[in-house]
């Protein structure tokens, strides 16, 4: 028994690690792309389309992953594919977690008439399939990567509001709150500076999922063809292409697929390794 | 008593949460730039001819005007006439609704029967290697949406072992005898088994990546309370007559532990309908979803609402049945 | 000759320290056995062992458990659980978690009879009705339709007395089975089982903390500390005059209404530290053997 929670622990821990060291390497991608690539990313040349990958007979040298059907070579614009991404993930994820938090910590806490109505606006937008939102939003405001940020604000504050809302209330019901109002202190003291503490762990954890969240949503965004512009590499924009030419030219869908695979698989096992150390609540 | 009383609170909260929905829609698919009207006509066409067109779908009212003419036709059933397609929003619409209701039921179906089984499984294992395996598919399948399943898929039943359809709801070529566009259901009825064949191998790879997450989800729960189950009273005492591991889990802790699942799993399922817009999107499925994108990028704004309203009053109507169900199931509020 | 014989059974956290240390006792057709101790002591564990319902994270790493001639524990496991589920029964300690609150009470009766005996249904529902009755239950065909949550703990535990003895075992394994309950009703159960006993000339091992029941209802009576039986004797011996240190400390420290004071004392620390002395001297033994 002991040797079993012993080896389990172990494995969370490697699990953590693993997730860390991918976005890591992936950080850093972004950051050199411009150095480390091996070709111009949007560098097109027909005579070059739809070369195989560099084990694969018929490869170009220099193409390591191969080509797509413009000649644009697929590895380069992975790497390029990776700071959009990331961005995305980081704008987005912190702007989606300050507004949700910020209103779930405010109706958890506050509780009346503020939380009836963001109650009732988390209600409206569980109504909502996310998925068709978030390209109608993109419909609107017209693409481009403040258009995604912006999208994946207004779809996803509900994921932290609901959970801190709840957590706010639950903690706002415990003694200390009581024996902190007994001090005199404020309302707004007592919420940043007593409650916002407990409810932190579990904002990071949900800020990590988010991150993971954004990334497929762009992906998915390009991948219906409204996300940034067809030239600038995207992972989703890719993963259209690829998934159209499948049975031609499978390296264009799957290194771009892999990559967003392990992106976002490491982003949701960072933050469930984040939950089982820090997060009491979440478990 | 009680319990009608919290039903119909139920049905009013639900109204206003329709009412929501249908506000923010239709004010939010009004900013929209791009006329949709100069999109239907001819190139070289007057303003006089906009303007008339503009009328007629009365797009030069007021938006709060332009509301309350559609609102009173939706409580009459109509819900106005596709620009693109000049039908009625409401036939188009229910014409694709049963291919995505097949669709989702269909990965719901696969999501209870694997979830069901990696919990069953990892309840009579626990403790052993194979549990610890469970819990680790369960964990990928949890942390990767169903588009990227779909994805995945894609490789690896239609690129490399092809042995499923990778686009269409039927083979096109086929003669189709059906009355209703149920068609999984109708080609079962009718015993054409052909038929149901095809469909089936067209549906399983969509249907088992929207299954996937919520098989995880199902799993991990129903695993967790069943073995939370398993250490109580009641199931000692079932040991000690002589009953065996099978039986315990099976007859005395599981109908226990399937209660805390179901709420979550109501709620899941939403997330799954609403994961049959990008699902069928990507493996070309003529269903609600995809008529959705496409008129998303038409500027289709008649039918845009009409399908963005049905999409929220069946995501209201499944977790108003899971509430039912849960009453139901729950001996202690059927005899409240 | 004895129906229970339980002969140097050792039980042990699996990969920690022992739980029951070489515990020997016999339990005669019709003999109602008590095993008291502190709680820790083990003396549930024994039940536990004897029914085939120890934890997981525990194991049997040595003795025999003997029941009517045969040994259990060198039975296949399906051959063991259906001969004690035919022959033994449990009376839990809790009677508001005992009964599987999505099933109606009837069939968490007669689920022993008609799917391990093979008794007809509708002899096996007759049968639950007599034994309602025999427990004072008004109305049995009413509680029989009933789940367990429109029913009081006091009711509870009557049908679980009721259940134990649909099938006639020969023992019976009561653990601790009025501890949960108000002090009330805790009077009236213990009354019960004792009259459900004597009619039906069933065996019992009887759990508890509590002395003042065993003076009630035991016969013999098995002393438990860390595992180790310091003492087995019979009760009317015991309470003349108990055999060994601990036991009498044991004795002193149960409330007495007549002695405030005396209820108060608690084991003294000599007679500890020789008890403990003793558990280490039986490890000896137990590590060189």
């Amino acid at each position: 028994m002991l040797d079993g929670r012993g080896s389990v622990k172990r494995r969370a821990g490697a699990r953590l690690w693993l997730s860390a060291g991918w976005l890591a390497v992936l950080v850093l991608a972004a950051l050199l792309a411009p150095w480390i690539t091996p070709k111009d990313p949007l560098a097109q040349d027909l005579f070059l389309g739809r070369l195989p990958p560099f084990w694969e007979t018929g490869a170009e040298p220099g193409y390591y992953l191969g080509t797509d059907s413009l000649g644009r070579d697929v590895l380069s614009r992975i790497l390029y594919g990776a700071r959009l991404a990331l961005i995305v993930a980081l704008v987005a994820g912190s702007i989606t977690c300050l507004l949700g938090a910020g209103l779930g910590l405010l109706a958890g806490f506050l509780r009346g008439w503020v939380d009836v109505l963001i109650s009732r606006f988390i209600d409206i937008w569980m109504a909502f399939p996310p998925v068709l939102f978030s390209i109608l939003l993109i419909a609107v405001i017209g693409p481009g990567l403040g258009s995604i940020i912006l999208a994946i604000v207004i779809i996803d504050w509900t994921r932290f509001a609901r959970v801190v809302r709840a957590e706010a209330m639950a903690q706002g019901a415990m003694d200390y709150v009581a024996s902190a109002r007994v001090a005199g202190r404020g309302r707004l003291g007592i919420m940043l500076r007593e409650i916002l503490p407990n409810v932190l762990p579990t904002i990071v954890v949900l800020l990590t999922l988010e991150m993971g969240i954004a990334v497929i949503v762009e992906a998915i965004l390009s991948f219906v063809n409204l996300s940034i512009s067809t030239d600038d590499p995207t992972w989703g924009g890719m993963i259209a292409e690829g998934r159209a030419a499948v049975y031609q030219a499978w390296w264009v869908l799957v290194f771009p697929l892999i990559t967003l695979f392990l992106t976002v698989l490491s982003f949701s096992q960072l933050g469930e390794g984040l939950k089982d150390r820090f997060d009491p609540v979440l478990r | 008593m009680r319990l009608l009383r919290t039903f119909l609170m139920r049905l009013a909260t639900t109204a206003v949460t329709l009412f929501g929905v249908a506000v923010i829609v239709f004010v939010v698919i009004r900013v929209v730039p791009g006329n949709p009207i100069a999109m239907m006509l001819p190139p070289g066409a007057t303003e006089a001819d906009v303007a008339r067109l503009s009328a007629l779908y009365g797009l030069d009212k007021s938006i709060p005007q332009q509301f309350l003419i559609w609102a009173g036709g939706v409580l009459q059933g109509d819900f106005g006439t596709s620009i693109t397609t000049r039908q009625p929003v409401l036939a188009l619409v229910l014409g694709r609704l049963p291919a995505t209701l097949e669709l989702s039921v269909m990965a719901l179906v696969m999501a209870v029967i694997i979830g069901g089984f990696a919990a069953l499984t990892g309840t009579r294992l626990r403790g052993t290697r194979t549990e610890g395996a469970i819990d680790v598919a369960n964990g990928m399948a949890l942390s990767v949406p169903d588009f990227l399943w779909g994805l995945v898929l894609i490789l690896m039943f239609g690129v490399l072992v092809p042995i499923f359809h990778i686009s269409g709801r039927v083979t096109p070529s086929l003669d189709l005898p059906f009355v209703t566009n149920f068609y999984l259901f109708e080609s079962l009825i009718r015993l054409r088994l052909d038929l149901w064949a095809d469909i089936v191998a067209h549906m399983f790879m969509p249907a088992l990546a929207l299954a996937i997450p919520l098989s995880a989800i199902i799993g991990q729960l129903l695993k967790q309370s069943l073995k939370e189950t398993m250490h109580l009273d009641y199931v000692t005492l079932s040991r000690t007559k002589g009953y065996g591991e099978n039986h315990v889990i099976l007859r005395e802790a599981l109908p226990n532990a399937i209660l805390p699942t179901l709420t979550l799993v109501g709620v899941q399922f939403t997330f799954l309908i609403g994961g049959t817009v990008i699902i069928e999107r990507l493996f070309s499925y003529e269903g609600l979803g995809n008529m959705a994108i496409d008129a998303v990028i038409n500027r289709d704004l008649p039918l845009i609402q009409g399908i963005v309203i049905l999409f929220a009053a069946i995501f209201t109507a499944v977790n108003l049945l899971v509430d039912l169900a849960y009453a139901a199931l729950n001996p202690r509020l059927r005899h409240a | 000759m004895s129906y229970l014989e339980i002969d140097r059974l050792s039980v042990r956290l699996r990969g920690g320290g022992p739980l029951l240390r070489q515990v020997s006792l016999t339990v005669a057709a019709g003999e109602v056995r008590g095993l008291v101790g502190e709680s820790g002591a083990g003396k549930s564990m024994i039940g536990k062992a004897v029914l085939g319902i120890l934890p997981r994270s525990t194991e049997i790493t040595a003795g025999r458990i003997v029941l009517d001639g045969v040994d259990l524990l060198t039975l296949p496991p399906a051959e063991r659980r259906r001969r004690i589920g035919a022959t033994c029964a449990l009376i839990p300690q809790d009677p508001l978690t005992a009964l599987n609150p999505s099933r109606r009470i009837g069939p968490q009766i007669t689920d022993r009879l008609v799917d391990i005996l093979g008794w007809p249904r509708v002899r096996a529902e007759a049968r639950a009705r007599e034994l309602l009755a025999e427990v004072y239950i008004p109305d049995p065909e009413r509680v029989m339709r009933s789940y367990p949550h429109e029913l009081s703990g006091g009711m509870r535990q009557r049908i679980l007395i009721a259940s134990a003895f649909a099938a006639e075992p020969k023992l019976i394994v009561a653990d601790e089975p009025t501890t949960a309950l108000d002090v009330t009703v805790q009077k009236q159960i213990l009354k019960l089982i004792k009259e459900m006993q004597e009619r039906h000339g069933t065996a019992l091992l009887f759990v508890t903390h509590d002395l003042g029941v065993v003076s009630k209802v035991c016969q013999s009576l098995s002393v438990l500390y860390a595992g180790l039986v310091v003492e087995d004797c019979a009760v009317r011996d015991f309470f003349r005059a108990p055999g060994h240190a601990y036991s009498a400390a044991l004795l002193a420290a149960t409330p007495k209404y007549t002695d405030a004071v005396a209820s108060l004392t608690p084991v003294p620390d000599t007679v500890i530290a020789a008890v403990r002395a003793e558990v280490a001297a039986a490890d000896r033994r137990m590590s060189h053997g």
